[in-house]
């Protein structure tokens, strides 16, 4: 069973956002993604200061079986990526929820966060996909 | 690890496994009006005999005419060994075998191909190969804008001295992808590509310039003051260069402050015979930071887990097979069998005998050229030093001179009227080390014929200023 934080919000493409205190959003991606994905070697991220839109995809994560597009979840404009990725990708796949995390949004619409499903909604939903 | 195909015996087992009565089967599921039936055109398979004969007469109708055409690819002498080594069974295969480790002599082959073409253009990694140079272009500048973070437009610089084919081949591949190819205009007195033609887009955002070395003129570029204003603008260098001159030049690694980001070209020239235009084989190497950009296969050197070396397909992610639409490249492959030669090639010449080949190539283009305009209906059109072709212009009718020396079996260049008008009757020539002093003055003898016969009284122009 993999590790499912209720606290936080889960996308179909294996997203997960956290809302934070200062109103931005950190987006990573689920440990069941990283588990199926398998040892990270590449991170490609955005760009601090690039406009991204929900749903589109705006980050690569490279593992030894598959390069996979990390879609954000929010709107917004990108303000910090996790640059200590470039050196340490492996950082997914032992922290997907720590420092393993990808990149930091401040949202031009913040409820586009209701959209996403809560921890149990996500683990119902990879109960029903493992099917 | 042979490449033999599956038996008639296989094909049955197979087949009586998954419980298909025939092969046919296996395409029930495409419904029968998308299916083509037969292709029109084709005619029927021949046996061996008959297209033995039939190509027998065709090649003969090529006849064995002596070449002072490049243009693009060139006659240079393959050592025997080369092809010797490279149609053995072991080798004789045209792709990298999809179970790619079962095959670790291929895999080593391909790699020791890749430690060459490193080092040969001064750059970090060389992928397994490409289709040729025109369609390394392509990859080149798709990559270059995938791999240019800092730059937000699709623009890149292309000047009119690249090859026109390359040019033809990358518009047609990237012109739906959004790609702005803008063409640069080159020094008409020089024949090279002028600093000053780049000054318009001071300012503005380009995400490449593309410079040929030695460019389609045979003319050598300011490659190093090209290369830093590319750089200090934020675009990325892609060098299209000719092997051979590499050896002589300094390579793309070392143009300008920092050298160009990415290097194709045609690899035709190393080891593989002119054969009526292919197939050859395009080569690309990059800096490492773009490794993850560039298109195509590549080998790497690793140890299993008893700690012997052993090689393996790698940075397989970026690939069709794992990636579909996203993958780097949906059109490209390696040349497995003409990089063999060409691996075999260069281990055969070595560092020195390519540099020897190379320098021979431009001596006797030197003496091509002294001999052609000792006629004085016949000047360079450039003043610009050059490797080892030149374009040479006639003040007579280029074309019917080039039809009359045809006639003599010589192929004494390329006419650039058709894709340079400007130029008016100009003809591109060149020497390899296969042209012979005797050939020169062969070629120098035949030509003042046809241009007396051309002009009668001689050339209809004022005589040369001495």
């Amino acid at each position: 069973m993999s590790n499912i934080p209720v606290e936080l919000k889960y996308a179909k493409s294996h997203e997960w956002a956290r809302h934070n205190d200062d109103g931005t959003v950190t987006v990573g991606i689920s440990d069941n993604a990283q588990d199926q994905l398998g040892d990270m070697v590449y991170v490609e991220l955005p760009e601090a200061g690039q406009t991204v839109t929900a749903a589109e995809a705006c980050a690569v994560v490279e593992s030894v079986k598959a390069a996979s597009d990390v879609y954000t979840p929010v709107s917004g404009e990108v303000v910090e990526v996790n640059e200590a990725l470039s050196d340490a990708p492996e950082k997914v796949n032992q922290d997907a929820y720590g420092d393993g995390w990808l990149f930091r949004v401040q949202p031009s619409d913040a409820s586009e966060l209701d959209a996403l499903m809560n921890g149990d909604a996500y683990a119902e939903f990879l109960a029903a996909e493992a099917h | 690890m042979p490449f033999i195909p599956h038996t008639e015996a296989d094909v049955k087992d197979m087949l009586t496994a998954i419980g298909a009565a025939g092969i046919e089967n296996l395409f029930d599921e495409i419904p029968a009006g998308l299916r083509i039936g037969n292709l029109h055109g084709v005619p029927d398979g021949l046996n061996e005999q008959e297209i033995s004969h039939l190509m027998l007469e065709r090649a003969e109708r090529d006849g064995r005419p002596l070449c002072f055409l490049g243009a693009g690819a060139y006659d240079h002498h393959v050592p025997a060994a080369v092809w010797e080594i490279t149609t053995r069974g072991e080798f004789y295969s045209a792709y990298t075998p999809y179970q790619a480790e079962a095959s670790q002599g291929t895999l080593q082959l391909i790699y020791e191909y890749q430690t060459m073409m490193t080092g040969l253009t001064g750059l970090d990694v060389s992928n397994a190969s490409l289709y040729d140079g025109a369609s390394g272009l392509a990859e080149a500048v798709l990559m270059a804008i995938r791999g240019n973070r800092k730059s937000k437009s699709h623009r890149v610089l292309l000047p009119t001295t690249v090859h026109p084919h390359y040019r033809k081949t990358a518009r047609t591949i990237v012109k739906n992808q959004g790609v702005e190819l803008v063409e640069l205009p080159y020094d008409p007195r020089g024949g090279n590509t002028l600093a000053a033609a780049l000054k318009s887009w001071e300012g503005q955002d380009v995400a490449a310039l593309v410079i040929q070395q030695p460019n389609f003129f045979g003319v050598l570029e300011e490659v190093d003051e090209l290369t830093d204003w590319a750089h200090a603008r934020g675009a990325l260098v892609i060098g299209v260069a000719n092997p051979t001159a590499m050896a002589l030049l300094r390579p793309p690694g070392q143009w300008g402050t920092d050298g160009a980001d990415i290097a194709i070209g045609e690899g035709q020239p190393l080891g593989v015979p002119l054969m009526a235009g292919g197939p050859y084989f395009g080569f690309m190497c990059c800096k490492q930071e773009l490794v993850r950009q560039m298109p195509g296969r590549i080998v790497g050197r690793t140890i299993d887990r008893d700690g012997r070396a052993g090689f393996t397909l790698t940075l397989q992610a970026r690939e069709q097979h794992i990636r579909r639409s996203k993958a780097t490249s949906n059109i490209c492959t390696n040349q497995g069998l003409l990089v063999t030669a060409a691996t075999i090639y260069l281990s055969l010449l070595g560092a020195e005998g390519l540099k020897r080949v190379a320098q021979a190539c431009h001596e006797q283009t030197r003496r091509l050229v002294a001999a052609l305009t000792e006629n004085e209906c016949v000047e360079p059109v450039f003043d610009r030093p050059y490797f080892h072709e030149t374009p040479l212009r006639l003040k007579v009718p280029v074309e019917g001179v080039v039809r009359a020396l045809h006639a003599h079996n010589l192929l004494p260049g390329y006419l650039l009227g058709k894709e340079y008008p400007e130029l008016g009757d100009a003809l591109l020539v060149c020497a390899t080390e296969l042209r012979t002093d005797a050939d020169i003055a062969l070629y120098a003898d035949h030509l003042n014929r046809v241009v007396a016969a051309q002009t009668r009284a001689g050339c209809p122009v004022q005589p040369k200023m001495a």
